[in-house]
C-alpha cells in the first residue's frame, strides 16, 4: 500500500512536469480547491475570516478589550456599532477579541487533547499487550460518564480558571481520539514496513512517528475539525453557565450570558456572540465533510 | 437462546462493574482536592484545631477505602449527605428536581423520537433527491448551533416576539399537567431540535448501510415490491441500529438539559449541579453527578442490551 497522502498526489501529478515536491503540493492543492462545493469554500472563508480577527483583534477594534466606555446596554449607533454591554463596554470590540479568545482556547485544547489521545493512542495499538489493556479499559470507564458532568465535577475540585478549563476539557476530549488513533492505527501496525522497522531495530518513538503517524493523518486530520467544534461548543457551553472563561477576558459564551436579559426586550446584541460560535462550527462541519468525501475512497481501502 | 442470555448477562454484569468504577471517580476526584474538604469549607479562616473538628465530624479522619463504602452503602440507602451550602439533606433537594429533569427529557423524547424515525427514513429513501440535501443541510447546521443560541432564538420568536409561550419555566409540584407541558414547551423543543438532527443523521446511515447489502438486491432483483422489502427485509435488521440510536440520544438529552434548565431557569438537577459547581459545594455536585452518570450509564447498557435481544442472527443460532 503507497502512503494515503501521496496517492491522491500521485495520480494527478504525474502529467505535470516535475516541480519540487513542495510546489507540487501546493499546485495540487489549489486545484483540488477550486473543485470544492460551495459549502467546503464557504467553510473555508469563514474560517479564514475568524483567523484574521483573531489575529489583528487589535488593530481591527475601536477600543481596549475590557475597557468601560460609555455606560450599560447602550443602542446599537454611530459611536458604538453593536452597543455597549452590561458593563459599557464596546459590542463590537468585545466581539472581535472573543474570536480570539474563545476560537484560541479551543484551538489549544484540541491541539492537546490529541497530544495526548493520538500518543496513547498509537501506542496502545503498537505496543499491545498490557498497556493497550490498561489504557483501553481506563479510557471506557472515562468515556462512561458524559463530557460535560465530568468537567463540571472536575472544575469544582481544581477551580476554574483558563489552564484549569484547557487541561480538563483536554484530557476528557483525549479519550474519542485516542479510540479513534487507536482503531486507525491498529490496521497499519500490522503492515510489513512496520515489521521491518522493529526488525532494525527502531525504538517505538520512531515507529510511532515516523512509521505510523503519516499514514493515518487523513482520519485524523477530519477528526480534529470535529473535535475542535465539539470543544468549541463545550467550552462556549461551560462559559455560558459562568464555569468557563472567567470575567473580564471577552469570551462569547459568557457574553451571551451576561447580556441576555436585553433579549426579554427584543434585542438580538446578545445572539450575535452566539451566532459567531454557531458561523464558525458550520463552516468548519462543512470544510470536514469536503474532507471526509475526498479521503473516504482512502478509508475504503484500509 | 442459550448464547443470547450469556451476551446479555455479561454485558449486565460489564455494566455493573463501570458503575462502580465511575461511583469510584466521583468519590476519588474530591480526594485530588488540594488540601481537602475541610480547608475548602473553612478557607482563609482554618485553624489547625478547627480543620481537625471538622475532619472528625465529616469523618474525614477515617481511611479512604472505609469512607468510600459508607458512603455507597448511605446512597443505597438514598442518603447523599449533607449539603455544604446551607446544610440541608441533598436526597431532599434533588427528589423533586430530578423528576422535573426527567419529565422535561421524557416530552422532548416523546417529540424527537418518531421525527427523527420518520426523517431519517424519508431521508434514506429518497436519498441524493433535493429533501435529502436539505435536510442534511439542516441538520448538519443544526448540530452546531449551541443549545443556548437555539433556546434564545425561540424566547426571541416565541416568548417576546409571538408572546405564545413564557420564557421562565417556573413550574412546582403542585403545577396541573397540562400546564406543567404548557410551561416546558420552549425547553422541550430546544432539545428535540438539538437531538434530531443526531438521531436523523444516524438513522438515514443506518438504512443506507442495509440498503447496500446483497440480500436487499436479491430481494429487488427477486422483483418485490419496494414496500415489502423495507417492512419484512429490511426493518427487522434495521432494528438493531435504530434502538442503539434512540438510547444513545436519550443518553445525551440527560446530559444536555443541563445547558437548557439554565437558559429557561427551570428547577431541574442540571441547574442545580451548575449552583453547586459555582458555590463548589462538593457534595451535591458529587451526588448530581452520581445521577447523571448512572443514568448515562444505563441508558447506553439498555442500547446494549436491545441491540443484542433484536438482533435476528441471535435469535435464530444455527
Amino acid at each position: 500500500m503507497s502512503e494515503p497522502s501521496e496517492s491522491t498526489v500521485g495520480q494527478t501529478a504525474d502529467a505535470v512536469p516535475p516541480k519540487p515536491p513542495r510546489q507540487r503540493k501546493l499546485a495540487d492543492a489549489w486545484r483540488e480547491l477550486k473543485k470544492a462545493p460551495l459549502s467546503a469554500k464557504f467553510g473555508l472563508l469563514v474560517i479564514s475570516a475568524y483567523v484574521f480577527v483573531a489575529l489583528f483583534a487589535p488593530v481591527l477594534t475601536p477600543y481596549g478589550e475590557s475597557e468601560i466606555v460609555g455606560s450599560e446596554f447602550e443602542e446599537w449607533g454611530e459611536k458604538f456599532i453593536l452597543g455597549t454591554d452590561n458593563l459599557g463596554r464596546d459590542m463590537l470590540t468585545r466581539l472581535l477579541y472573543g474570536a480570539r479568545n474563545t476560537v484560541g482556547i479551543a484551538f489549544v485544547t484540541t491541539c492537546l487533547a490529541f497530544l495526548i489521545g493520538g500518543v496513547a493512542g498509537i501506542l496502545a495499538a503498537a505496543l499491545a499487550g498490557w498497556v493497550d489493556q490498561v489504557l483501553s479499559r481506563i479510557i471506557d470507564v472515562m468515556m462512561a460518564i458524559p463530557a460535560l458532568i465530568f468537567s463540571l465535577l472536575l472544575l469544582t475540585i481544581f477551580g476554574t480558571s483558563i489552564p484549569v478549563l484547557i487541561i480538563i476539557i483536554a484530557v476528557l476530549d483525549s479519550t474519542r481520539v485516542f479510540r479513534l488513533a487507536r482503531a486507525v492505527s491498529l490496521n497499519v501496525v500490522v503492515m510489513d514496513y512496520v515489521e521491518a522497522a522493529r526488525l532494525r531495530g527502531e525504538g517505538i518513538g520512531w515507529i510511532t512517528i515516523r512509521e505510523v503517524l503519516p499514514n493515518i493523518m487523513p482520519p485524523l486530520v477530519a477528526e480534529f475539525g470535529l473535535r475542535f467544534c465539539f470543544v468549541f461548543l463545550t467550552i462556549a457551553a461551560l462559559s455560558f453557565l459562568g464555569l468557563g472563561i472567567q470575567p473580564p477576558t471577552a469570551d462569547w459564551g459568557s457574553m451571551v450570558r451576561d447580556n441576555a436579559t436585553l433579549i426579554t426586550y427584543g434585542d438580538v446584541t446578545p445572539l450575535l456572540p452566539a451566532a459567531a460560535i454557531a458561523l464558525l462550527t458550520v463552516g468548519v462541519n462543512f470544510v470536514v465533510d469536503w474532507f471526509l468525501h475526498k479521503t473516504s475512497g482512502l478509508r475504503d481501502e484500509q | 437462546m442459550f448464547k443470547l442470555v450469556k451476551l446479555v448477562a455479561q454485558r449486565l454484569g460489564l455494566g455493573v462493574l463501570v458503575l462502580f468504577a465511575v461511583s469510584l471517580i466521583i468519590f476519588l476526584g474530591v480526594e485530588l482536592l488540594p488540601g481537602d474538604l475541610c480547608q475548602e469549607i473553612q478557607g482563609q479562616a482554618a485553624t489547625e484545631e478547627t480543620v481537625a473538628a471538622c475532619r472528625k465530624e465529616l469523618g474525614l479522619d477515617l481511611p479512604a477505602a472505609t469512607r468510600y463504602l459508607n458512603w455507597l452503602g448511605n446512597i443505597a440507602q438514598g442518603d447523599f449527605g449533607v449539603s455544604l451550602a446551607n446544610q440541608r439533606e441533598i436526597s431532599e433537594l434533588i427528589g423533586v428536581r430530578l423528576s422535573n429533569t426527567l419529565f422535561l427529557a421524557l416530552v422532548a423524547a416523546v417529540i424527537s423520537v418518531p421525527l427523527a424515525l420518520v426523517l431519517g427514513i424519508l431521508a434514506a429513501l429518497y436519498r441524493n433527491s433535493w429533501f435529502d440535501r436539505a435536510i442534511n443541510v439542516v441538520t448538519l447546521s443544526s448540530i452546531s448551533f449551541p443549545e443556548f443560541f437555539v433556546a434564545y432564538i425561540l424566547i426571541l420568536v416565541f416568548s417576546v416576539t409571538l408572546g405564545w409561550f413564557p420564557s421562565l419555566s417556573n413550574v412546582s409540584p403542585d403545577t396541573a399537567f397540562w400546564d406543567r407541558v404548557y410551561r416546558i414547551i420552549l425547553p422541550a423543543t430546544t432539545l428535540t431540535l438539538v437531538v434530531v438532527a443526531h438521531m436523523m443523521r444516524m438513522t438515514r446511515a443506518a438504512i443506507i448501510n442495509l440498503l447496500a447489502s446483497p440480500y436487499i438486491e436479491m430481494a429487488n432483483l427477486k422483483g418485490m415490491s419496494r414496500s415489502h422489502i423495507i417492512l419484512h427485509h429490511a426493518l427487522p435488521n434495521a432494528w438493531a441500529p435504530i434502538v442503539n440510536v434512540i438510547v444513545i440520544n436519550l443518553a445525551y438529552l440527560i446530559v444536555g438539559v443541563v445547558v437548557v434548565e439554565v437558559v429557561f431557569v427551570y428547577p431541574g438537577l442540571g441547574q442545580l449541579i451548575v449552583d453547586s459547581v459555582q458555590k463548589r459545594d462538593i457534595p451535591v455536585v458529587q451526588a448530581c453527578s452520581l445521577i447523571f452518570a448512572a443514568t448515562y450509564v444505563l441508558l447506553n447498557l439498555t442500547a446494549d442490551v436491545l441491540s443484542i435481544v433484536t438482533n435476528p442472527r441471535l435469535l435464530h443460532p444455527r
